[in-house]
């Protein structure tokens, strides 16, 4: 029913909880009829039916079925943070609706789809409010508040994709990994597709997924403490810690799959990798870190580019010119199996022979063996760490020689296991000067902050960046009421505040930039602390900021 | 025009210059009219605070039994310099008042604090005042703001209560220690009967003594504390400011089967209020006047000219002009700034 589906959407959304949301889905998913289960797993996966309106019609409508002027619901929205939701609180509650509750058989999931969301594609205004208005008759509140998202395009339900296939492997009794597989090229919400998502395992269909990842733990001492832990340089192997997404490529079969570490199937979004591992043999599992390689200055490109990339649904067209700039890179760093044979529990010097074995060091292809650093003291290897942010890389790991493969982040005995040893971050102390409601569950508190450094002159206050991370709730309620008292100027939802609050940032990486009035961007921008102990005359200059940008 | 007008924004609040006194200022001052005893409408320090009985207990809970208190009964006139002022129910909390104001000539005004239109049983009920020109509040100015029927609430934390009992999971209602809490506590013994022990903060605790003493009859509850944790742990209830939300206090109350906790206010219309502060459930009972109870009260007390306070000050002050045919205008105050319900 469409509001079971509602119902289910909200506790999603209540909920931070992971064993609550799977509860919630698989509980849904055993009561619904699979016609309406298909549809819910299809919004779930992120596939958005066609029907879009726009929010023009929307707004439109709701003005004229709510008696409010058009100003008062863009005040509503921007108090609700959410403009589904707000007209869902400004339209008289259903009058239709009743009925169909007291019988106990609302509008099915699929019905309510098929009615008043798929035949918005061919139809014009007109008729798109006719719809509209037709299913604001028939639901209640919460459910169009659901609706809207669905029509209003951009609907996502809050479970991620690697929660959903773990209830879906509940609800039918297989692995995670075989509906990982069976969704992998997407999902066509009919009611035989969900069935047959839900069938029994066939013959050969298992063993297709990643081995649980091992994780590294952090250290953060000196050269010299690690001299007096770690001990011998030469009991370990180092390597550059790239910052990408960790992978696993499993060539099994003549197929080849991607695993990110949540256990998601991001093959499709990686045609270039898939590409380069055609000549790895069978039964060979390689364990490293996904990146995009900036081929002109031969490092990687930024996470954020990275990112849009792994956000695409659709597969990239292989389109070997567009990407020739900057493309995908898997740097593998271990090996699982090979020649079908588990090999995690041989010690790591073994397993990267086998490694070097299959991908010569090189900096051509799509799927490389990542290098190890050199290193015959650990004040080199401090050397070498220091290097670090020159090469785009976050650090060093540092893995023991005798360390077999093992699951999850397992604490490090005398002697053994992975290490990452991380740089710093980069710290800057600035003042606050603007600040923004967040969005969703923020939206009602000053939670986006803008964070300024004086100009070389100490003549005025430059923005550098925006963060809104590394405050605990208390200080974020105390901080949102100082605002409300200390603005001294409003533009639209922007506060400016007095400069008197200063903040210690830290972010990971610095770059240039045209668009930014400073000149630089910062990566990763986090408010590590209050100062206090400062006054905004003492914060720090874009010079600062300047010094540590990368030399070209 | 403005310039003229019997009650001015100023440095600490609404004051009233022909009267020689402030109305719930922000700041202390000699003489001081208050509305309610919440803390952002009643400051400490100032010389002498004009009050309700009922919110005159209050205060002397709040501020300490020492400051200087003239009662004032609902309706009774007493003279300030030039003009005559009155205290009339505002439906808000215990004691809370409406100031209407009264010069030798010229408009009457009327303040009308923090006010809620629907009869409840912990504050005297809203009397609309006539006047010339009413100064609103404006928490809850959005036509987003529509409250549910409130008996239908208290039933459904009741349910939710007796549910919860049934899995051993302790329920916890954050609500105002001051206002919010007794109503809660009175609206479900009106509900039907209790599933356990309701245990409440040391804070709520002393605030009920004095609804108490002022003749709100409230349901049996015990002190929340180590002693008597064991009968509330699993089914009863514990009823807490919104501050102890998460806190170690508050989950040392949980039972065999956990602990589910639950905001009441007005603000739990919006989705987003509630993930905020990461709470299970919401349940929407507020103090405030909702959307049509603002217009409702407005409407009543004949104003031609509306002030507009703390709050959606902004879109309430301008439907009112636009939409009303209303002289509507704007006044600074520092009250509601931490959403004080």
């Amino acid at each position: 029913m469409m509001r079971a589906f509602a119902d289910l959407y909200l506790r999603l959304d209540a909920t931070t909880s992971t064993s609550a949301k799977l509860e919630a889905v698989a509980g849904y998913l055993r009561s619904a009829e699979p016609g309406d289960a298909a549809w819910a797993v299809a919004f779930m996966t992120g596939n958005r039916p066609k029907g879009i309106a726009s929010s023009a019609v929307v707004r439109s409508l709701a003005v004229e079925r709510s008696g409010v002027p058009a100003w008062m619901l863009e005040a509503c929205r921007d108090a609700v943070g959410d403009l589904s939701e707000a007209i869902s609180l400004l339209l008289p509650e259903a009058s239709a609706a009743p009925d169909a509750c007291e019988t106990g058989r609302g509008l099915g999931l699929r019905d309510a789809v098929e009615r008043y969301v798929l035949p918005l594609g061919g139809a014009c205004e007109a008729e798109r409010r006719e719809i509209i208005g037709e299913a604001w008759d028939r639901l209640r509140r919460h459910e169009v508040l659901v609706y809207l998202k669905m029509i209003r395009g951009g609907f996502r339900v809050g479970v991620q994709r690697r929660l959903l296939s773990r209830a879906i492997a509940s609800v039918a009794g297989v692995s995670q990994a075989t509906i990982e597989h069976r969704l992998a090229g997407g999902f066509d919400p009919s009611e035989d597709a969900y069935l047959s998502l839900l069938a029994g395992e066939r013959e050969g269909e298992s063993g297709r997924g990643p081995y649980p990842f091992f994780l590294a733990h952090s250290v953060q001492e000196s050269a010299e403490g690690l001299a007096s832990s770690l001990g011998d340089p030469s009991d370990w192997i180092a390597e550059w810690k790239w910052d990408g997404i960790r992978v696993q490529l499993c060539r099994r079969e003549g197929e080849t799959l991607l695993w990110s570490r949540g256990e998601e199937l991001i093959s499709h979004q990686f045609p270039e990798v898939i590409a380069g591992a055609r000549g790895l043999p069978d039964g060979t599992v390689l364990d490293g870190e996904l990146l995009l390689w900036d081929g002109s200055s031969d490092r990687p490109a930024d996470f954020a580019s990275l990112q849009t990339r792994l956000n695409r649904k659709r597969a990239p067209a292989e389109q070997p010119g567009l990407f020739e700039a900057r493309s995908p890179v898997m740097l593998a760093f271990d090996v699982l199996e090979s020649g079908g044979r588990d090999v995690r529990p041989e010690p790591q010097s073994v397993r990267r022979g086998l490694l070097e074995g299959l991908l010569a060091e090189s900096r051509e292809g799509s799927v490389r063996c990542s290098p190890t650093i050199g290193f015959d003291s650990w004040e080199s290897l401090g050397e070498a760490r220091g290097s670090a942010r020159e090469l785009g890389v976050e650090g060093v790991m540092l893995k023991h020689r005798g360390s077999p493969y093992v699951s999850g982040r397992v604490r490090p005995e005398a002697g053994g296991g992975w290490l990452k040893w991380k740089l710093d971050p980069r710290t800057v102390d600035a003042v606050l000067l603007h600040a923004l409601p967040g969005s969703g569950r923020r939206a009602t508190m000053y939670t986006d902050y803008a964070f300024a450094v004086w100009s070389d002159d100490r003549s005025e206050l430059v923005v550098f960046t925006r963060a809104y991370s590394g405050l605990s709730n208390a200080e974020i309620e105390s901080l949102d009421a100082w605002i409300r008292r200390n603005t001294t100027r409003r533009t639209g939802p922007v506060r400016e505040v007095k400069a008197e609050r200063v903040f210690e940032i830290g972010f990971e990486g610095i770059a240039r930039s045209g668009r930014h009035k400073a000149g630089l961007a910062v990566r990763f921008p986090r408010i590590l602390r209050e100062r206090t102990d400062k006054r905004a005359d003492a914060a720090d200059t874009l010079g600062v900021l300047r010094a540590m940008l990368p030399s070209d | 025009m403005a310039g003229d007008d019997l009650i001015l924004a100023g440095s600490c609040g609404l004051g009233c210059e022909a009267g020689g006194f402030w109305v719930d200022p922000s700041s202390p001052v000699p003489l001081a009219v208050i509305t309610h005893a919440h803390a952002d409408h009643a400051t400490a320090g100032c010389g002498r605070y004009v009050a309700t009985p009922g919110t005159a207990a209050l205060l002397r809970s709040r501020l300490g039994g020492e400051i200087e208190v003239e009662e004032l009964a609902f309706g009774a006139v007493r003279s300030f310099g030039s003009v005559g002022v009155s205290l009339h129910p505002a439906g808000h909390v215990l004691g809370s008042a409406q100031v209407r104001v009264e010069p030798a000539r010229g408009p009457v005004w009327c303040v009308s604090g923090d006010y809620k239109t629907e009869p409840g049983p912990t504050a005297e009920a809203f009397e609309p005042v006539p006047c010339d020109v009413f100064v609103t509040e404006s928490t809850f100015g959005l036509p987003v703001f529509r409250w549910p029927e409130q008996g239908g609430v208290a039933g459904s934390m009741l349910s939710w209560w007796r549910a919860n009992a049934a899995s051993e999971r302790t329920s916890a209602l954050l609500a105002y220690s001051l206002g919010k809490a007794q109503r809660v506590m009175a609206s479900l013994a009106g509900a039907g009967e209790l599933p356990g022990v309701i245990g409440v903060h040391g804070a709520v605790e002393k605030l009920c003594r004095v609804y108490e003493g002022a003749g709100v009859s409230l349901p049996d509850y015990v002190h929340a504390s180590k002693a008597t944790a064991d009968s509330i742990k699993g089914t009863g209830l514990v009823v807490a400011p919104p501050a102890q939300a998460g806190t170690p206090w508050l989950r040392g109350f949980a039972g065999d089967g956990g602990m589910g906790t639950a905001q009441v206010s007005g603000w739990a219309t919006i989705r987003g209020r509630r993930r905020w502060q990461a709470l299970d459930t919401g349940f929407v009972l507020s103090d405030h006047a909702d959307w049509p109870g603002l217009l409702h009260a407005i409407e009543m007390t004949g104003a031609q000219r509306v002030g507009v306070t703390h709050g959606y000050t902004r879109p309430f002050s301008r439907y009112l002009r636009e939409e009303r045919g209303l002289d509507s205008f704007m006044l600074a105050t520092r009250w509601g700034d931490e959403d004080a319900e």
